[in-house]
């Protein structure tokens, strides 16, 4: 049943609201903040309030406008769409918590600048979770692009600088290029761009749905797909919250989500499988999976490993939807929640590490554990997420998909899937066994030169500052309790097979 | 009351008010009274524009037919009429004429020093033969504003203009009057057949829209009519005029050149070329289609290449202006309308942004993007509008931009699908050499070569920057009212020429071509 609601309009408007009254306290940072964390709480509860009508089978719908026949802003709160919408806002007030303690420890500038892009960041992932048809979704996908390129290339230095102008150009040039004549493209051949649990694509030349696929998949470079993954890795220069929410949840989210959009409500399984490019993109994102696994395994730097672990674990998403069955489908929807959790928990471990104790390579971060233990354990499990053992989440995604990959009779995938596991261990387990079991390097001097003071002097230093340590810790406990409770995420599914 | 409103003849009255006050202006303020002749020809521009806005609010929505009608004989013998009208198609050109016409007073406010009583008039007198160009039904009438618009151009740029103004106000005359002529040919020659025909000599476009006219007739008429139109538009290669008068003219030259005259060549083939010629036009659809593509990626590399940022904003308009042929000779109902939205939306993104490049230019004098960097930091509000109207050039939605290269495009596939996907790349290209160009000019450490000092908007000129920030969200954030003024009027014209295309040649080839 179709309900006609104003709250989605409301949370996008919240989240905007918050940008313009951030903008306007900006001589007083502590009601500037409290604006961010007030809206955060406020969309969570909203988006939070919808639940139950959704999982009841509703969609809540509210028509912005009508341009033409088929042609429509819309708004439209299905169950896909709506645990996208709750991970994000949830992790939006972590975020913010975060922040305050990340961007005032070390004293960065443009502060107001950054919460206010923040927020309105936020407000347009909103609109894409609830966007009801392409044009809404291509929308609110190119704004957040250009409001989030202030956001990367926040510390102004000519390296920030290049990384915002990649970011721009792969984002911008991509959605330009390939995603709007594809929104075009299946505007003239579906004659409507709402999406519908069934697809909107059916029947036509298979070549031109051929093109208009891969023109999609072309366009959401959000998602990060070898070969248009390279702006991430170059992203990395933003702070670290912004890596946090935007470039584990919220941003590349969007692109995957985008995927799922166009595989599920555009095309729908039943073109996809006539058409036989389900498989193809499966290779495609495990190429993904596999590759940037092993770039990973070469970084030093943990931002730049996360952000390649980033890419592949997004293809996991892309790759158990692209199955088109149904246990394929499950592993790769709940991933988006599961990924975020355990990912931006390890971000704001990464970041808590550069805060507080300065360091940003791994090589460096021997016994660290022993001095931040909040932030290392919370990064252990994180881990255990990412490696996709139980109990984290992240081993509920794995099972559905691996059952998914036997419902596509795919014995290849299945490879991949236990080799990127493999890999995902290899990459991830070396940094728990850095931080908690190799002896810090000033130990190390202390057992040679015996020169106590030194060591001392240091060990004070380094202290865990409260505002980062309690929004990784939660996010922690809720990568946890996701691999407790999967019928929580299970239960969205139901509106979406 | 209302009646007597009624009976007044509204569309003489905006077209000739602007008139007037050149009139008033010359006589009436001394040759000093620098300060009067700029409130007075505010004054003026401001009436007019107000008075303009009683078009969209007594304008029937329903109606594909043109309104207020003013009809008068002019020469009997000669079938001319002094004949106006206005329908969906002209209104919205209309609206941004009277507009355009205060932003360009308010815009020469400090920048025009010397001569002011003239410049004001021939800033009058160009929006009243624009004005009258839009509101034209009698082709005869129709020649005579569009040859009238030329003369006080051509003293705009060629006296208040910079260093080369001569050379690039001759350049424009001679292009744009050589066009035309083809173009007058083209109406006699229309005028002509239909007299010889059905025995009635007229000019009158309403009559003349009713008589089907042999193939290659309408294949030679379509010919000298775009020889007329074309260079106003410009299209490729008939646009070298146009960077050359838009670096020479002062700043609201170069503003009323890209928003308002610009739009007499679209105007044109919307308002003559499509229903007089209908088999022309479907049969030259995919040559013009590809002209227009091959202007709008031209337009684009050339922009790139650009030092000056006047430049790239003059090159710009070579390759939005192909954009707004491209959706035109889809001649589907989204290409059109794309096609008459981005005129106005090119009005306003590119109107706004030679007002911006003139504002820097009246504080420096220095126009080069390298001689800037870092601008934001040191005029933020004027950084914050320019960027808005970059956003909105480059079409990102929530912008003026999106909506009209959306239909554009979905136009332009419906028609043709290989040559669209070009058409994308133009996309593409426009936000390339206009982000680049604001990278380098606003981002990074402030620095800038010269050293006169740089100092944020001051009120007038961020009225006049608010004015276009606010049509530019308001286009983008709800288009309806603007595209629901133009549905009746584009129906009636797709309508028009299917079906006189489908009678003539029997329903065969050029219907298939529209699709």
């Amino acid at each position: 049943m179709v309900i006609h609601s104003l709250k989605p309009l409301i949370v996008l408007g919240v989240a905007a609201a918050a940008a313009v009254l951030i903008l306007l306290s900006r001589k007083r940072p502590n009601t500037r903040e409290f604006w961010s964390i007030l809206a955060g709480a406020v969309n969570f509860f909203i988006v939070l309030s919808m639940a139950p009508d959704v999982l009841a089978g509703n969609t809540l719908e509210i028509v912005l406008m009508s341009f033409a026949p088929g042609l429509s802003m819309t708004l439209r709160v299905d169950a896909l769409g709506l645990m996208f919408a709750l991970t994000a806002s949830f992790l939006w007030i972590l975020t913010t918590i975060y922040s305050i303690g990340y961007m005032r420890s070390l004293n960065e500038h443009a502060q107001t600048r950054y919460f206010a892009c923040f927020a309105g960041a936020v407000s347009a992932t909103m609109g894409a979770a609830f966007a009801g048809n392409l044009l809404a979704l291509y929308l609110f996908y190119e704004l957040i692009t250009m409001i989030t390129y202030p956001l990367v290339s926040h510390k102004d230095t000519p390296e920030a600088y290049a990384g915002g102008k990649k970011y721009i150009t792969y984002l911008l040039g991509t959605s330009k290029l390939f995603l709007l004549p594809a929104v075009v493209l299946t505007y003239v051949i579906a004659g409507t761009l709402e999406f519908s649990r069934t697809g909107i694509l059916h029947g036509g030349d298979p070549v031109l749905l051929t093109v208009v696929y891969a023109l999609f998949i072309a366009g959401f470079a959000k998602a990060a797909i070898m070969p248009l993954h390279n702006w991430l890795p170059s992203a990395m220069v933003a702070p670290t919250p912004v890596s946090a929410l935007l470039h584990a949840v919220a941003v590349v989210k969007v692109g995957v989500f985008s995927i799922l959009r166009v595989i599920l409500y555009v095309f729908g399984t039943g073109t996809l499988k006539a058409l036989g490019l389900g498989m193809v993109t499966a290779y495609v994102v495990s190429f993904t999976i596999i590759t940037a696994s092993v770039i990973a395994l070469t970084k030093d730097n943990l931002k730049a490993r996360l952000a390649y672990s980033t890419i592949s674990q997004l293809s996991y998403i892309v790759l158990g939807a692209a199955l088109l069955t149904p246990s394929g489908i499950t592993g790769g929807v709940i991933h988006i929640t599961n990924h975020a959790f355990a990912k931006i928990t390890l971000f704001f471990c990464a970041g808590s590490i550069y805060a507080v104790a300065h360091k940003s390579n791994i090589s460096e971060m021997s016994g660290i554990g022993r001095k931040l233990p909040w932030t290392m354990v919370a990064f252990s499990i994180a881990v255990l997420g990412m490696i996709g053992a139980p109990p984290a989440g992240g081993f509920a995604t794995k099972w559905y998909i691996a059952v998914g990959t036997m419902e596509a009779g795919s014995m290849v995938i299945l490879l991949v899937l236990l080799a990127s596991t493999v890999l995902n261990a290899a990459y991830f387990l070396p940094i728990v066994y850095t931080a908690f079991f190799r002896e810090s390097q000033e130990a190390r001097g202390h057992h040679g030169h015996g020169d106590e003071l030194h060591h001392d002097a240091h060990h004070e230093d380094i202290k865990e500052n409260p505002y980062i340590a309690v929004p990784l810790v939660i996010s922690a406990i809720g990568s946890l309790a996701l691999g407790f409770y999967p019928d929580v995420l299970l239960s969205f599914i139901r509106g979406i097979l | 009351m209302m009646d007597l409103l009624a009976s007044l003849p509204v569309l003489s009255i905006i077209i000739f008010l602007p008139a007037v006050g050149a009139l008033v202006i010359i006589f009436a303020a001394g040759k000093d009274d620098d300060d009067f002749v700029r409130w007075l020809a505010l004054g003026f521009s401001l009436a007019v524009c107000v008075i303009s806005l009683y078009l969209p609010l007594t304008f029937d929505y329903n109606n594909p037919d043109l309104q207020w009608v003013e009809r008068a004989v002019w020469s009997e013998r000669l079938g001319i009429g002094y004949f106006l009208g206005v329908d969906g198609i002209s209104l919205l050109l209309v609206l941004l004429t009277t507009f355009t016409a205060v932003v360009c007073v308010l815009a020469s406010w400090a920048d025009i020093r010397f001569k002011l009583r003239g410049y004001m008039a021939m800033l009058l007198l160009t929006e009243t033969f624009s004005l009258g160009v839009f509101m034209a039904v009698d082709m005869f009438l129709f020649y005579v504003f569009w040859e009238a618009v030329l003369i006080p151009m051509v003293f705009i740029i060629g006296i208040w203009g910079g260093n080369r103004r001569l050379y690039s106000a001759i350049k424009f005359f001679l292009f744009t009057f050589l066009g035309s002529l083809f173009m007058l040919l083209g109406v006699i020659a229309l005028y002509f057949y239909h007299g010889k025909a059905t025995g009635v000599y007229t000019f009158d476009s309403t009559v003349l829209l009713n008589y089907a006219l042999p193939a290659d007739a309408q294949f030679w008429i379509f010919i000298a009519f775009f020889l007329g139109f074309a260079v106003k538009v410009p299209l490729f290669p008939l646009h070298t005029w146009l960077p050359d008068a838009h670096t020479e003219a002062p700043t609201a030259g170069s503003i009323v050149l890209a928003a308002v005259l610009l739009k007499l060549g679209t105007y044109g083939f919307l308002r003559f070329s499509l229903p007089l010629l209908p088999d022309a036009s479907a049969t030259l659809a995919p040559v013009m289609t590809a002209v227009s593509i091959f202007a709008v990626i031209y337009g684009a590399l050339v922009t790139l290449a650009q030092k000056d940022m006047k430049k790239v904003v003059a090159y710009s308009s070579v390759s939005h202006m192909g954009f707004v042929m491209l959706g035109i000779f889809a001649l589907n109902a989204e290409g059109l309308k794309g096609g008459v939205l981005q005129m106005i939306n090119h009005g306003i993104s590119t109107g706004a942004l030679f007002l911006f490049v003139g504002m820097i230019y009246e504080r420096t004098h220095d126009r080069v993007i390298g001689s800037y960097s870092g601008l934001l930091k040191i005029m933020p509000f004027y950084g914050v509008c320019f960027l808005i109207t970059v956003l909105s050039s480059m079409g990102l939605p929530v912008t003026n931009g999106f909506i009209g290269e959306l239909f554009i495009l979905i136009g332009a596939f419906k028609a043709y699908y290989l040559y669209a996907v070009f058409a994308v790349v133009g996309v593409l290209l426009g936000a390339v050499y206009l982000l680049w160009m604001y990278q380098r000019v606003f981002l990074g450490e402030f620095s800038y070569s010269g050293h006169e000092p740089l100092k944020d908007l001051c009120v007038r000129e961020k009225l006049t920057a608010l004015a276009f920030v606010i049509l530019i969200f308001w286009i983008g954030l709800y288009p309806a009212p603007f595209l629901r003024v133009m549905d009746a009027s584009l129906n009636k014209l797709v309508k028009t020429v299917e079906h006189k295309t489908s009678v003539s040649k029997g329903g065969s080839v050029s219907a298939v071509m529209i699709r």
